[in-house]
């Protein structure tokens, strides 16, 4: 045991503790030391977390086949970038992002066509509702016997997780528009399309908005765990599976860092298109609501 | 337009009846495309003639179809649930009950996780700053992807069996709740907390009275969705054991052996969980806010 770093570690992990007791009861003058603030909070419990990770690792010399440390992770990720870059290209440009594509018009086009039979509504929504609900991810082995174990039977199996939230969403977004509003839009004599491109899309767009969030993470987690089921050689999935089965844990994790950071950074980009979009909706405008 | 009294036959049963029974419809024609090709080329390597009829009463009763038709699936349903014995390996029920114990104990403790967390988000400002955004971005790595490593991971220092695929459930699972409960323990309005103020009532007080019964509408709806991610948790984590037993087993022996029938009834099978699972977890939110005395 290396009780030095493991002590640091921990004296470390109580200092940015009492750091961010203290930020979180501030008041800064100005706007921007505030955000600042409100930013390092978060980053420095990451920090914090990683230091204690590390530290408890190396304190207690775990053999690096079930933790690594991240230095050697990143050490790892530093390495072998190449590889990482080729699995990035195989799962997430083409399987995530074309299937997340395809997944989420289909729905939303589909959620448009029935909307003027309430029939159809009423008998889609509770099965959609119940789709969501069921282990979709179950069709990957049967995507890949269908479409073969290229990127396009993962696009396949992104394409019927990310369909169903899509389609529930967008249904119960454009019935979020109040009586109220639509008389108006009658009143104007608008028509179908007219009511629905000023007046129920834009109060659909919450609505849409998070089901692409929900799916967002969805379409990844849909790629990587329908690799399990057959690739060619490259990909997250595929190498994931398997590197473990050659016990190199520190490749598996600079890989989970990398599809990490992808997540990430599509939710983010999602989330940032939202707050465009929907500008005016109390969430984002940061009243109380 | 009028507002009509809502019916079950008119508003529930017959549109999602119409519906199911479509799906059902395209489901045998699509039988018949994807698994005609199969019977010509068995005919054309036989040197014989196949009519059409023939074609589509062999595609419904092939060996290892592309798409097995329906009563196919129902009929391997029944056989490996009612014709097996429950402790038999071949036995649906026995697979079912693996993967669901491993569901409920990774929900169990998910949903605690979850619901402590949510109470020390809600108390502590330093909590609430710091954890609250690594919350969120650790649902954006796709943590399914860290199952097999877990399994393995834990299966070399010896854990093996239920707890590592009950951990999974338990990291997919705590997040809907920790979510719903910040949000339902900050639901009650501020003049509702004002009037526990005068009252006197301590934080322990103002918790159980007011927080507390508050935020169960929000706790059961998204125990809900906890209840369902931790079933994909479960079956994706028995995925790497190398097909031993569970739903995921079946799944992956199915897809390594072309047993398309398996596959599909392993699948139904863990519908027919979920679709459970979250019933159970319905009636208990019924039952409960029944109990405090709200309006159904």
């Amino acid at each position: 045991m290396n009780l030095p770093i493991l002590v640091s570690a921990i004296v470390f992990w109580l200092a940015a503790w009492a750091v961010n007791e203290w930020l979180v009861r501030q008041r800064f003058e100005g706007d921007a030391a505030n955000r600042a603030a409100r930013f390092a909070v978060p980053i420095l419990f990451g920090v914090t977390l990683l230091v204690l990770w590390e530290g408890i690792v190396r304190g207690f010399s775990v053999p690096s086949v079930l933790l690594p440390a991240p230095s050697m992770i990143w050490q790892r990720l530093i390495n072998s970038l190449p590889t990482l870059a080729a699995d990035f290209r195989q799962t997430f440009l083409k399987a995530v992002l074309v299937g997340y594509a395809l997944g989420c018009g289909l729905g939303f086009v589909v959620a448009i066509l029935i909307d003027r039979s309430p029939f159809l509504q009423k008998g889609l929504l509770p099965l959609g509702n119940f789709v969501s609900a069921l282990p979709v991810i179950g069709v990957a082995p049967i995507m890949v016997m269908w479409f073969g174990f290229d990127w396009q039977s993962k696009v396949a199996v992104v394409v019927i997780m990310t369909f169903f939230p899509m389609l529930v969403n967008t249904i119960a977004g454009l019935a979020a528009a109040s009586h109220m509003e639509r008389d108006l839009m009658r009143t104007y004599a608008a028509s179908w399309w007219q009511t629905l491109v000023k007046l129920r899309l834009p109060a659909a767009w919450p609505f849409i908005f998070n089901a692409l969030k929900i799916n967002s993470t969805l379409a990844l987690i849909g790629a990587i765990v329908a690799e399990f089921f057959g690739t060619p050689i490259v990909g997250m999935g595929f190498r994931i599976s398997t590197e473990v089965g050659r016990m190199n844990v520190d490749m598996v994790w600079a890989e989970i860092a990398v599809a990490a950071v992808a997540g990430s950074v599509f939710y983010g980009v999602v989330a940032l298109v939202e707050r465009a979009v929907t500008f005016w909706h109390p969430s984002i405008r940061g009243g109380r609501a | 337009m009028t507002m009509r009294e809502e019916s079950f036959l008119r508003d529930k049963l017959l549109p999602v009846g119409t519906v199911v029974a479509l799906l059902i419809l395209v489901w045998y024609v699509a039988v018949i495309f994807l698994n005609a090709p199969f019977e010509r080329d068995t005919a054309a390597r036989a040197g014989t003639e196949i009519g059409f009829s023939q074609i589509v009463h062999n595609t419904m009763a092939q060996e290892r179809p592309v798409l097995p038709a329906p009563h196919q699936v129902i009929a391997e349903i029944w056989d490996t649930t009612v014709n097996k014995p429950i402790t038999s390996k071949r036995s649906l029920v026995y697979h079912a009950w693996i993967t669901l114990s491993a569901t409920l104990l990774g929900f169990g403790i998910g949903a605690a996780l979850g619901i402590l967390l949510a109470i020390g988000i809600v108390h502590n400002r330093a909590m609430d700053r710091s954890l609250m955004p690594w919350v969120i971005a650790s649902q954006t790595i796709p943590i399914l992807a860290v199952a097999p490593m877990i399994i393995v991971v834990l299966n070399a220092i010896g854990i093996s069996g239920l707890l590592p695929k009950a951990l999974i459930s338990t990291y997919l699972s705590f997040f809907p709740v920790v979510v719903g409960m910040v949000k339902g323990l900050r639901s009650p309005e501020g003049i509702q907390l004002d009037l526990m103020h005068t009252y006197n009532a301590s934080q322990a007080q103002t918790f159980w009275k007011l927080r507390w019964p508050s935020s169960m509408p929000y706790l059961f709806t998204s125990l809900k969705v906890a209840v369902a991610i931790s079933l994909v948790g479960a079956i994706v984590g028995e995925l790497p054991t190398g097909a031993v037993a569970g739903l995921g087993a079946r799944l992956l022996a199915g897809s390594y052996y072309g047993q398309t029938v398996q596959i599909w009834s392993a699948l139904f099978m863990a519908a027919a969980l979920a679709a459970v699972l979250v019933m159970i977890v319905g009636f208990a939110h019924t039952a409960v806010l029944k109990r405090m005395g709200a309006k159904p």
